[in-house]
C-alpha cells in the first residue's frame, strides 16, 4: 500500500511536535480520567449512543467551543506573525496553512456546529415536539460531522495541513501544484462532514413541517423556528453543489481525472464557481440562524412582540432566494463581461434591502420596550451597529467595478469578519447566555458575562477596524510578512493588541462555563427570564420526553399569552398517557468510527486500505436496514414522577430564582 | 386517497392527453421535415409538458394536508436547478475567461 509512514507524523518544527506531544497527553489523560472514575458506561449510554435532541445539541455545542479554541488559536498566530514587518516566527507555508485551517474551522466547524447545536436544543421545544423527526438520523448528522472534523483536524500533526486557502481554488488546490497529501484532507474531511449538515437539513424541514403542536401554524411559529427552516431548505439545496464538486476534487487528485485542472480540457474556473455556488448559500446558512437567536433575544428582553413578524419572514424568504443568485461577487476579477459582472453586482446589492428590513424590525421592537440589560441582550445591542459596518462594507464591495480595488486585500478580510462574528459569533454567545438554564439547569455567570461581553466586542473592533485601512492601503491577505517601509506597521500591531483582548474575552467565556458549573444556583425556574416561547414551559433542564403534555397553541408568543391567561402550569394527571420515545442506537458512533477510518486511508491514497474500511460502511447500512427497534413507552407513573419534582400540582412553580 | 367523483375523471383525462402528446412527439420526429435541432426542442418541450400534466392528473401532487408544501418544493427544484445549470454555463462561457 502507498503509504509513505515517514511521511505522516509531521517532525521537526518545535510548534509541531509540541503540539503532538500534547494531543498524545491529553488523549492519555481523558482515558485515564474515564477509566479512573469508571465512566465509561456512562459515557457510552447517555452520551455516544444517544439520539436525544437535546444531548446531541449539546455535544455539536460543546464541538463548537472546542473548534472555536482551535481556530481562534490559528487567528492569533497570524496575528503574532504579522505584528511587526518581516517576523520570523511562521514561514510562508505556516502562514499558508493555518490561514486555511482556521478558515474551514471557523466556518464549517466551529459556526455550523454551534448554530445547529442551538437549533437542535430549541427547535423541537419551540415547536412542542418530542423530538426531532428522525432521532437516529439526527444522531447519524452529529457522528458524521464529528468524524470529518475530527479528521480534519489531525492534518496539522499527521501528513500536513490544506495550505490552498479555505476556498481551495485550483489549480493551486490540484495535484500538479500542491503534491502533498494536506489538499486530501479538505476533499474527504469536508465530504464527511457535508453529509452530515445535509441530512440535518433534511430533518429539521420534516421536523418543522411536520411536528408542530396543535394550533401553530406557520405564522405562528417562533422566528427562530422560522429562521431554521428556511435554513434547512437552503442547506438541501446548497450542500449537494459543494458535495458534487469536493467529489470532483476527489477524482481530480485520487484518480488523474481532470475537471479542474488547466490541461487535457478542465476548467479550474469551474471549481471557484461550483464553491461559490455552495459558499455564497452556505453564509446565510449561518447568519440566518443567527438571525433568529436576535430576534427571540430581543424580543424576549424588550418585553415586546416582534415587530413587523410578517415582514420579517418575508424577508428570510426573500434572502434565501437571492442567496442562490449573488454567487459571482465571489469572483468579479474572473471578467466574466459586463453582463455577468452587472447581474451579480445588482442581486448582491438588492440582499441589502431584507436585511435592512430585519435590522429596523430590530430597532423597532426595541423602540418603547422595557428594556433588560442582560448579557445575552448585550450582544444582541451590540450585534446591530457591528453588523452594520460589515454590511455597508458588503455593499461597497458589491460594486463590481469598485471591487477590483478592493478585492483580494485586508479589506475583504476586515468585511467578512465584521459579518461573520457580530452575526455569528455575538449571535451564538446571545444564544448561549439566553438558553444555557434551559439546557443545564443553571445560569452563566451574569457579572463574568458582561466582562467577557465588553472584552470580546472591543477586542474584535481593534482587531478588524484597522484592517479596513491596511486593505485600502494595498495590504493584501494571505501574504504572511510585509516590509517596514510599506508603513502597515503601526496598524498590523495596533490590530494583533485587538486580538489579544478578544482572546481574553474568550477566556473568561471559558472561566465563565466552569464558574458557573462549580458555583451557580441549581434551583434555577423553568422560565427564568420570563421569556415568550414555548421552550420555557417545561422543565430546566428539560426533561428527556420535553413535554407531558403537547400545548395547545392559540397565537405567537404562545407561552407568554398562556401565562398573561394564567393557564402555564396546570397539568391535570388525568391528561398523562404514555409517551412513545425512540431508542438509543451505537451505530450512528460506528458509522463515524468507519467513515473517519475510510477517509484516512482515502486521505494517504491508501486505495485497497479505503475499499476494504468502506465495506464497514456498507455493514452499518445493512444493519440499519434490519433494525426492527421502534422505540419504548414511557409509562404514566414514571411522567407524573418526573413532572411533581419540578411543578406541583395546583400549578405553581417552586423556588423562583431569577 | 379521497376524490371528489367516484369515477376517475381526472386519470381519463390525463391519459387521453398524455397519448395524444405522445403521438405528437412521435408525429414529430418521424414525420415533420426540419431540422434536428428543432426536433429535439419540440419533443423536449413535450416530455416537460407531460411530465407536469401526469404530477398533476396521476400524481396529484395539488392534493392532500402537503399539495401546497409539493408544488413550492418542485417550483424550488426547478429554480436551483436552473440557477446552477445555466448560471455556470453563462458565466462560464461568457467574458474574457472563456476567450
Ligand atoms: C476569533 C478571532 C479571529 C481572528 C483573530 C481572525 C483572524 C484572521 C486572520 C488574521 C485571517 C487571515 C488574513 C490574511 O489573509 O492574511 C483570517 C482569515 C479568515 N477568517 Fe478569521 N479570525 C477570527 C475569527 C474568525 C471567525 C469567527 C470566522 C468565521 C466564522 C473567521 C473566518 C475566516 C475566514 C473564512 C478567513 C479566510 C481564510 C482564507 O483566506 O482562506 N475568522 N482570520
Ligand atoms: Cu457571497
Amino acid at each position: 500500500m502507498g503509504i509513505k509512514w515517514n511521511e505522516i507524523f509531521v517532525g521537526g518544527d518545535p510548534l509541531l511536535v509540541g503540539s503532538q506531544i500534547a494531543i498524545v497527553l491529553t488523549v492519555v489523560a481523558i482515558v485515564v480520567g474515564l477509566t479512573y472514575f469508571k465512566k465509561w458506561g456512562w459515557l457510552w449510554r447517555e452520551w455516544l449512543t444517544t439520539v436525544d435532541h437535546k444531548k446531541i445539541g449539546i455535544m455539536y455545542i460543546l464541538s463548537g467551543v472546542l473548534m472555536f479554541f482551535r481556530g481562534g488559536i490559528d487567528g492569533l498566530l497570524m496575528k503574532a506573525q504579522t505584528a511587526r514587518p518581516e517576523m520570523n516566527f511562521l514561514d510562508a507555508q505556516h502562514y499558508n496553512e493555518i490561514f486555511t485551517t482556521h478558515g474551514v474551522i471557523m466556518i464549517l466547524f466551529m459556526a455550523m456546529p454551534f448554530l445547529i447545536g442551538l437549533m437542535n436544543v430549541v427547535v423541537p421545544l419551540q415547536i412542542g415536539a418530542r423530538d426531532v423527526a428522525f432521532p437516529q438520523l439526527n444522531a447519524l448528522s452529529f457522528w458524521l460531522f464529528f468524524s470529518g472534523a475530527m479528521l480534519f483536524n489531525i492534518s496539522f500533526v499527521v501528513g500536513g495541513s490544506p495550505d490552498a486557502g479555505w476556498t481551495s481554488y485550483f489549480p493551486l488546490a490540484g495535484k500538479e501544484f500542491s503534491p502533498g497529501i494536506g489538499n486530501n484532507y479538505y476533499a474527504i474531511a469536508l465530504q464527511i462532514a457535508g453529509l452530515g449538515t445535509l441530512m440535518t437539513g433534511i430533518n429539521f424541514i420534516v421536523t418543522i413541517l411536520k411536528m408542530r403542536a396543535p394550533g401553530m401554524t406557520l405564522m405562528k411559529m417562533p422566528m427562530f423556528t422560522w429562521t431554521t427552516l428556511i435554513t434547512s431548505i437552503i442547506i438541501v439545496a446548497a450542500f449537494p453543489i459543494f458535495t458534487v464538486a469536493l467529489a470532483l476534487m476527489t477524482f481530480d487528485r485520487l484518480y488523474g481525472t481532470h475537471f479542474f485542472t488547466l490541461s487535457s480540457g478542465g476548467s479550474d474556473m469551474l471549481w471557484a464557481n461550483l464553491f461559490w455556488l455552495w459558499g455564497h448559500p452556505e453564509v446565510y446558512i449561518v447568519i440566518l440562524p443567527a438571525f433568529g437567536i436576535f430576534s427571540e433575544v430581543i424580543a424576549t428582553f424588550s418585553r415586546k412582540t416582534l415587530f413587523g413578524y410578517t415582514s420579517m419572514v418575508v424577508s428570510i424568504v426573500g434572502i434565501a432566494f437571492l442567496s442562490m443568485i449573488v454567487w459571482v461577487h465571489h469572483f468579479y476579477t474572473m471578467d466574466a463581461g459586463p453582463a455577468v459582472n452587472s447581474f451579480f453586482s445588482i442581486t448582491t446589492m438588492l440582499i441589502a434591502v431584507p436585511t435592512g428590513v430585519k435590522i429596523f424590525n430590530w430597532l423597532f421592537t426595541m423602540r418603547k420596550g422595557r428594556i433588560q440589560f442582560t448579557t445575552a441582550m448585550l450582544w444582541a445591542l451590540a450585534f446591530v451597529p457591528n453588523f452594520v459596518i460589515g454590511g455597508v462594507t458588503g455593499v461597497m464591495l458589491a460594486m463590481a467595478a469598485a471591487d477590483y480595488q478592493y478585492h483580494n486585500t485586508l479589506f475583504l478580510v476586515a468585511h467578512f469578519h465584521y459579518v461573520l462574528i457580530p452575526g455569528v459569533v455575538f449571535a451564538v454567545f446571545a444564544g448561549l447566555y439566553y438558553w444555557w438554564p434551559k439546557m443545564f439547569g443553571f445560569m452563566l455567570n451574569e457579572k463574568l458575562g458582561k466582562y467577557h461581553f465588553w472584552l470580546f466586542v472591543i477586542g474584535f473592533n481593534v482587531t478588524f477596524m484597522p484592517m479596513f485601512f491596511l486593505g485600502l492601503k494595498g495590504a493584501v491577505r494571505r501574504a504572511y510578512t510585509y516590509s517596514a517601509e510599506s508603513g502597515f506597521a503601526p496598524l498590523f500591531l495596533v490590530s494583533a493588541i485587538g486580538s489579544i483582548i478578544l482572546a481574553i474575552g474568550f477566556a473568561v467565556f471559558c472561566y465563565n462555563i466552569y464558574w458557573s458549573f462549580r458555583y451557580a444556583k441549581r434551583n434555577v425556574s423553568h422560565d427564568p427570564w420570563d421569556a415568550r416561547t414555548l421552550e420555557w414551559m417545561t422543565a430546566s433542564p428539560v426533561q428527556f420526553y420535553n413535554f407531558a403534555v403537547v400545548p395547545e397553541v392559540k397565537q405567537l408568543d404562545a407561552f407568554w399569552h398562556m401565562k398573561k391567561r394564567g393557564e402555564t402550569l396546570t397539568l391535570k394527571e388525568s391528561d398523562i398517557k404514555k409517551i412513545h420515545m425512540p431508542s438509543n442506537s451505537g451505530l450512528p458512533f460506528y458509522m463515524a468510527v468507519v467513515f473517519g477510518i475510510t477517509g484516512f486511508f482515502l486521505v494517504f491514497e491508501a486505495h485497497i486500505a479505503a475499499a476494504v474500511a468502506a465495506i464497514g460502511i456498507v455493514i452499518g447500512l445493512v444493519i440499519r436496514s434490519f433494525d426492527y427497534n421502534d422505540g419504548y413507552y414511557v409509562s404514566v407513573d414514571e411522567i407524573k414522577r418526573t413532572e411533581r419534582t419540578w411543578r406541583n400540582v395546583e400549578g405553581g412553580t417552586e423556588n423562583h430564582v431569577g | 386517497m379521497e376524490h371528489k367523483s367516484k369515477y376517475p375523471v381526472s386519470h381519463v383525462v390525463g391519459f387521453f392527453f398524455s397519448l395524444i402528446l405522445t403521438f405528437v412527439a412521435v408525429f414529430v420526429a418521424l414525420k415533420m421535415n426540419v431540422s434536428y435541432t428543432i426536433v429535439m426542442w419540440i419533443i423536449g418541450s413535450l416530455a416537460v409538458v407531460q411530465a407536469g400534466l401526469q404530477l398533476f392528473m396521476f400524481m396529484h401532487v395539488t392534493e392532500g394536508e402537503d399539495g401546497k408544501t409539493n408544488v413550492i418544493n418542485m417550483a424550488y427544484a426547478v429554480f436551483v436547478a436552473i440557477v446552477i445549470v445555466a448560471g455556470s454555463i453563462w458565466v462560464l462561457t461568457s467574458g474574457h475567461a472563456a476567450h
